[in-house]
């Protein structure tokens, strides 16, 4: 009963500190690191959709994203399409195409899935860098003619907090649900046991693919978010490998397969790259690098559950100890209060 | 296309396929030993690079002299590696052991832009310098040798694995762990001498490009994804298959490169190597 109470305290702690943000500070270099670290949250739990519940471990995931981003842009561009329909349309573009990468992908298990994951987003930026229409490699730029909600162009960045944190809410929601129905049940089967869960029935290419598409959609609304937010794109921006590693790295860190383990991931890496890229960042040498990779070497060895799991490690120990206190208290207690019954019974028996 | 172009390019595609087929070599004994995918792989070569840089900086030795000790400082590297991270991974989940070795990856060259700097070096007038005329086919010098490097290499690897007793250790810990156990193998001593191995032939492969390839920290990228492609390609684990598949990607790229665009190279290569895995998810010359 503690450790739920204490869950629900972090959580509205959490979602108290979310919503006064924009109003705590003024300054837009602050504001700009937490829409960072709310966009990457926001990927990072449409990763763990296919990556951490189902187990299938992608990085190639950019490709969802940048299609997205690109889908929404081109379409504003060339044929002045609202951004909002623009989303949408990116994120069934991304859902649709998942159908060619998870049919390519997931016949392949462990690192060659991975492998191949990389090789299919490594391909569509080849493409995109190539691809004249979609401004290859110069890159898109997204006019700022048209301003406010309908347009989603904001001159001022507290906008964007609202709107990232709303996309962020809107993705945790569907994973919530994805997790309570059949479908969670489902994924983690197919991480956990594909040979039993093949063996009861459960067609796992398909709800691997429906696992895929799910998370390719959200991840595609991340990239329209990040046109719209950038007002410019090109493929090292949202095609990169870097971007895929993040969106994973962000789940591993936080806790992979549980629901706010992105979202913790994102809230601490976002702050331990900031910080060193603010210390260190302006030598040039690598410094930040250093300190980014040597955290997921650690974590990778030392914390595979990420932060989730140590916490919950720590608890399930604290618990031990306490029940294991409690016991040696009762103990003499315990043989204090049988004296009495026993030398009672012996009189009775007397 | 005239003959004498396609034969130029032939010749080039089989050179760089040698040294691709060197790095997935290193490659894919560690995985054909413990089954651990080497993100860091073209960290090794890029440290081989920069051994042999300093070594003709600073002490005007010859990267073709200097091949030896690159080579054993790399087989420390591999071994020290295993020894300080790799030996906690072995049971851990799929993707930590990912993540360990991308996040050594991203390590390994964040120390190097902060030893270096992130500048383009190269080494000028080494001994091999120049070009020669093969047959009418005008072939780089340092390429060539570098293609011969590797195959002199490749041939030592492939001697020690089945010619001697460690060698035959080393193949009957891949084959079955716990059936070379039970015969007195160490497995970790078999780790930590693949990991050594590996590193080694980066390292070489780094020697043998530094000739005529630029040196900077993020030199190993433009080789990582292809010698994943030849390892799989060759079948994980295999020292020959990843040789001749080496070559043939070699081919395949330069190939690509002229028929459908040098931008395209990358691209065409990784589309086989998805097409493959589509018929044969173990490789072409791999088993089941």
């Amino acid at each position: 009963m503690s450790r739920l109470n204490t869950s629900t305290v972090l959580g509205l702690l959490a979602a108290a500190v979310a919503l006064v943000v924009p109003f705590a500070t003024s300054n837009p270099a602050h504001l700009n690191m937490a829409i960072l670290a709310l966009m990457a949250a926001q990927i990072g739990v449409a990763w763990n959709l296919v990556g951490g519940y189902a187990g299938q471990a992608s990085l190639g995931h950019a490709a969802f994203y940048g299609i997205g981003a690109y889908t929404s842009t081109l379409l504003l561009v060339k044929f002045g399409v609202n951004p909002w329909l623009g989303m949408l349309a990116g994120g069934l573009v991304s859902a649709v195409l998942s159908g060619a990468f998870g049919w390519s992908c997931f016949r392949l298990k462990g690192h060659i899935f991975t492998m191949a994951t990389i090789a299919v987003a490594t391909i569509v930026e080849i493409v995109f860098t190539n691809w004249e229409y979609a401004g290859s490699a110069v890159g898109l730029y997204i006019p700022m003619d048209k301003q406010g909600l309908g347009a989603m162009v904001f001159a001022d960045k507290a906008s964007y907090y609202w709107l990232a944190l709303g996309l962020l809410c809107i993705t945790l929601l569907a994973t919530w649900l994805v997790e309570r129905s059949f479908l969670g049940y489902y994924f983690r089967a197919i991480k956990d046991e594909p040979d039993a869960a093949r063996s009861i029935g459960i067609d796992i290419a398909r709800y691997k693919q429906v696992a895929l598409s799910l998370s390719a959609f959200f991840t595609a609304l991340g990239g329209s978010l990040y046109a719209q937010k950038e007002l410019y794109i090109d493929p090292p921006s949202v095609l990169s490998t870097a971007l895929s590693i993040k969106m994973a790295l962000v789940s591993i860190l936080g806790g992979v397969g549980t629901l706010f383990g992105p979202v913790i991931g994102s809230v601490v890496l976002t702050t331990i790259e900031e910080l060193s890229r603010a210390m260190f960042g302006g030598t040039g040498r690598g410094t930040d690098t250093i300190i980014y990779a040597g955290l997921i070497v650690v974590i990778a060895v030392f914390y595979p559950t990420g932060i989730i799991g140590w916490y919950q490690d720590r608890v399930r120990r604290f618990k031990a100890r306490r029940e294991r206190a409690e016991a040696d208290a009762a103990a003499p207690a315990a043989a204090r209060a049988a004296r009495p019954t026993s030398s009672t019974s012996t009189g009775a028996a007397l | 296309m005239t003959f004498d172009l396609l034969l130029q390019t032939l010749a080039s595609g089989v050179l760089i396929g040698l040294i691709y087929a060197l790095v997935a070599i290193g490659l894919t004994m560690i995985f054909g030993v413990m089954e651990i995918t080497n993100f860091a792989h073209g960290e090794f070569l890029m440290f081989g690079m920069y051994a042999s840089f300093w070594m003709f900086a600073l002490l005007a030795l010859d990267p073709m002299f200097t091949l030896p000790f690159t080579v054993l400082l790399l087989f420390g590297v591999g071994m020290l590696l295993y020894r300080l991270v790799i030996r906690r991974i072995i049971d851990a989940p799929p993707l930590s052991q990912i993540f360990t070795t991308f996040g050594l990856m991203l390590l390994f060259r964040g120390i190097a832009q902060f030893l270096w700097k992130p500048d383009f070096r190269t080494i000028e007038n080494s001994m091999v310098a120049g070009s020669v005329n093969l047959l009418g086919v005008q072939l780089g010098r340092p390429q060539l040798v570098a293609g011969i490097g590797a195959v002199v290499v490749t041939a030592a690897i492939y001697l020690f694995l089945n010619r001697t007793k460690l060698g035959s250790a080393l193949e009957a810990t891949a084959a079955d762990k716990e059936a070379a156990r039970l015969m007195g193998i160490d497995s970790h001593k078999m780790f930590a001498l693949a990991w050594g191995i590996g590193a080694a032939c980066a390292g070489a492969a780094g020697a043998l490009l530094s000739t005529f390839f630029p040196i900077f920290p993020d030199v190993g990228a433009n080789f990582i994804l292809v010698a994943f492609v030849v390892v799989n390609l060759g079948g994980f684990g295999s020292v020959t298959g990843a040789f001749w598949a080496g070559i043939l990607i070699g081919v395949v790229e330069v190939m690509g490169g002229l028929l459908v665009g040098p931008q395209y190279k990358t691209a065409v290569v990784l589309a086989l190597f998805l097409a493959v895995l589509m018929f044969r998810p173990h490789g072409l010359m791999g088993r089941a």
